[in-house]
């Protein structure tokens, strides 16, 4: 296997920029997700790795080749469509062995890897059947089968989970994951879907309006996200956000929104001052807000959403911002409308500068 | 509503339906007219006439045949020429008329600019009749005016006299003739090919050829399949070019059966004979019909 990347690549559609300046590596054997939401240019990015689309500039390279001018055939790299685009005419064996014939690999050996790959993914008894005559999982797998079966340079996926139902998805997920690890995969994997970015991913890139907001670990994303929109993009129920201002001097700073103030920890003071901005958006996760008696922010609940080991309370301060609480499933629920005192895990707020939009801090 | 009120609702809808019913085939009843008198008279009169000769003397009544006439007709050298004649120009149209039909449409399905100019130009024919497509083609073949005296060529005998080259060149005609229509239909084709499948297909390392071989044309093959049988239907109802280009020479070259039947009816006042070719054609075309249905449904099986 090898490493793919992408520099500096832009691409145009006429008047839309689908992909913006993108610099972008998965290392070898890496398992690099590309997250964001509809229309961020996600597919248009793995594209443009396959071939499928040309890129308006910058470099593709796979392994240490420059492909940025070659046809998608010549590529070694093979692609799992959402779709699963199987050839509807041909049984599934036909399909799993249609790259090896494309390549003129000699027709001994294509049964011996035919029968290989049917076997990793378990579908050597469906080897006679058509496309259509198998379930939507069923298809998955043989899609899987044909993009192994090849032992490309590198694996690109589509939102390959995104037509299976919930269980199934989170079954194939650990699939292929595992998948990944027994052929020592570089995958550059396509999605929306955070919960699956965050458990396959070994890196998640974050991609908004064709820019990349953040590459890294997806607890580093989690705990420490570049700027806001990957703030609110990750995590569910996403980080309450709270507009204001910052007072007090270095020794005590204070985040004052209408009717909140919050201290904030040192740390976090010293690396605000020598940025001094103006106007700040604090962000706390609702799993770091808890209900606390002796808390200084006063609130009223407004709605609870309770999924049997949490519960989610929609809770309105004073200044008539609504934000979300996380409260784990054995803590004695509050009531409907009760007025609740909340305090904030003072060591997980996250602070971003109202323009840029940009991290703060440590 | 009470049970009562809920019954006699059921009545007047009954009722009323009934009347819809009465309505329904009243305005049937005009096209019913029409077929009757235009499609099922003459079709069954046709099987009438099949057993019935014709005398050699006008005045004559009819005499009862039996099966005796059909045999004779079905086994004369006539209609197993015209038979063969038929077949030829099926095989020699209908192949050669999708596959233009489909070079075409791959090369104005490239998305360049200006395409659409192209994809008109292909499609126009369909808009030609075949009195039109007649007279060009033969005015170009014809020896004393036209494209080759214009280039010093002079084929002796002419083209649409030899016994070799007549039914060739009305083939050409047809094809030209339905080029568009052929055209069209595998445009719609290739694009109904689903864009995902060519693009896996060239991830999966197929170049230009492989794709179209193994994947396009497999994908398009009810379209093609459909075409064929289609276009086997209108080979065998041609009239129009051979009445004006050849007449059915020379030597009975290009006399196919459509031509045999009217000439068998018109110059030979023959009407039985003529039945019983029209019922051998009538035969001909059910069988390409039905063929084509069992097709459609297995493909429908396909889809799914
Ligand atoms: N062939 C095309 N022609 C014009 N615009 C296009 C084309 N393909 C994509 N775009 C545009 O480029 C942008 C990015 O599209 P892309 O398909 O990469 O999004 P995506 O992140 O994959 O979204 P989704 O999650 O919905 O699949 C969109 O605004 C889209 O409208
Ligand atoms: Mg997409």
């Amino acid at each position: 296997m090898s490493r793919v990347a992408l520099e500096h690549i832009t691409k145009r559609f006429d008047d839309v920029v689908a992909v913006d300046d993108l610099t972008l590596e998965a290392h070898d054997e890496e398992l690099l997700v590309l997250l964001g939401p509809s229309g961020c240019g996600k597919s248009t990015a793995l594209r443009i790795i396959a071939g499928l689309e040309a890129p308006s500039e910058g470099t593709v390279r796979i392994g240490d080749r420059d492909v940025t001018d070659a046809e998608a055939k010549d590529r070694d790299v093979a692609m799992v469509f959402q779709s699963y685009a199987l050839y509807p005419h041909m049984t599934v064996a036909r399909n799993v062995e249609f790259p090896l014939r494309a390549r003129r690999v000699p027709p001994a050996e294509r049964d011996e890897r035919v029968a290989e790959a049917a076997r990793a993914l378990d579908i050597t008894e469906l080897l006679g059947r058509k496309p259509a005559q198998l379930s939507g999982g069923q298809r998955q797998r043989v899609a899987l089968a044909r993009a192994i079966v090849r032992r490309p340079q590198a694996f690109l996926m589509d939102e390959p989970l995104s037509n299976l139902d919930a269980k199934l998805r989170v079954q194939t997920r650990a699939e292929l994951v595992d998948l990944q690890r027994r052929f020592q995969a570089t995958v550059v994997y396509v999605t929306h879907d955070q919960v699956e970015a965050m458990t396959m991913g070994h890196r998640i890139a974050i991609l908004d309006r064709g820019v990349l907001q953040q590459v890294d670990a997806p607890q580093a994303v989690y705990e420490r996200p570049a700027n806001l929109f990957v703030a609110r993009f990750i995590g569910t129920p996403p980080m309450n956000t709270i507009e204001g201002r910052l007072t007090g001097g270095a020794d005590h700073l204070v985040f004052e929104a209408s009717g909140v103030t919050v201290a904030l920890p040192a740390g976090l003071a010293s690396a605000t001052m020598s940025a001094s901005p103006d106007r700040v958006v604090l962000g706390v996760r609702p799993e770091d807000l808890r209900l606390d008696p002796a808390g200084s922010l006063t609130a009223k609940i407004i709605l609870i959403e309770s999924l049997g080991h949490e519960r989610h309370l929609v809770v309105r301060l004073d200044d008539g911002q609504t934000v979300i609480v996380r409260q784990p499933g054995d803590q004695t629920p509050p009531r409907d409308g009760e007025a609740v005192t909340l305090s904030a895990n003072p060591d997980s707020l996250h602070l971003f500068d109202a323009d840029t939009e940009q991290r703060i801090s440590s | 509503m009470t049970a009562d009120e809920e019954t006699g609702a059921r009545v007047t809808n009954r009722r009323s339906r009934r009347r819809e019913v009465r309505l329904a085939y009243l305005l049937l009843v005009p096209a019913l007219i029409i077929f009757a008198v235009f499609v099922f008279f003459p079709f069954i009169k046709n099987f009438q006439l099949a057993f019935y000769s014709t005398p050699p003397f006008p005045g004559l009544p009819n005499r009862y045949a039996g099966f005796s006439q059909i045999t004779s007709v079905l086994g004369s050298s006539d209609f197993r020429n015209s038979l063969t004649v038929t077949v030829f120009f099926a095989v020699l149209t209908v192949p050669a008329g999708i596959f233009l039909g489909l070079l075409l449409a791959v090369l104005a399905n490239q998305k360049l600019r200006g395409m659409a100019i192209y994809r008109t130009i292909f499609s126009s024919t369909i808009a030609t009749s075949v009195a039109v497509a007649s007279v060009v083609f033969g005015t170009l073949m014809s020896p004393q005016v036209g494209l080759l005296p214009w280039l010093g060529i002079n084929p002796n005998p002419a083209i649409l006299n030899n016994p070799t080259l007549a039914l060739p060149a009305v083939a050409i005609t047809t094809i030209w003739q339905n080029l568009g229509l052929s055209f069209i239909l595998m445009s719609a084709g290739l694009q109904s090919v689903p864009e995902d499948i060519l693009e896996a297909a060239k991830v999966d390392g197929a170049g230009t050829w492989t794709c179209f071989w193994r994947v396009t044309v497999p994908s398009l093959s009810p379209t093609i399949f459909f075409a064929a049988v289609v276009g086997s239907i209108f080979a065998f109802q041609t009239f129009g070019q051979i009445d004006l280009l050849t007449q059915g020479g020379p030597e009975n070259k290009t006399n196919v059966l459509t031509y045999f039947i009217v000439t068998q009816l018109h110059v030979h006042q023959n009407p039985g004979y003529a039945a019983v070719l029209s019922i051998a054609l009538f035969l001909i075309t059910l069988v390409l019909t039905l063929l084509q249905l069992r097709f459609l449904e297995r493909r429908v099986h396909y889809a799914r």
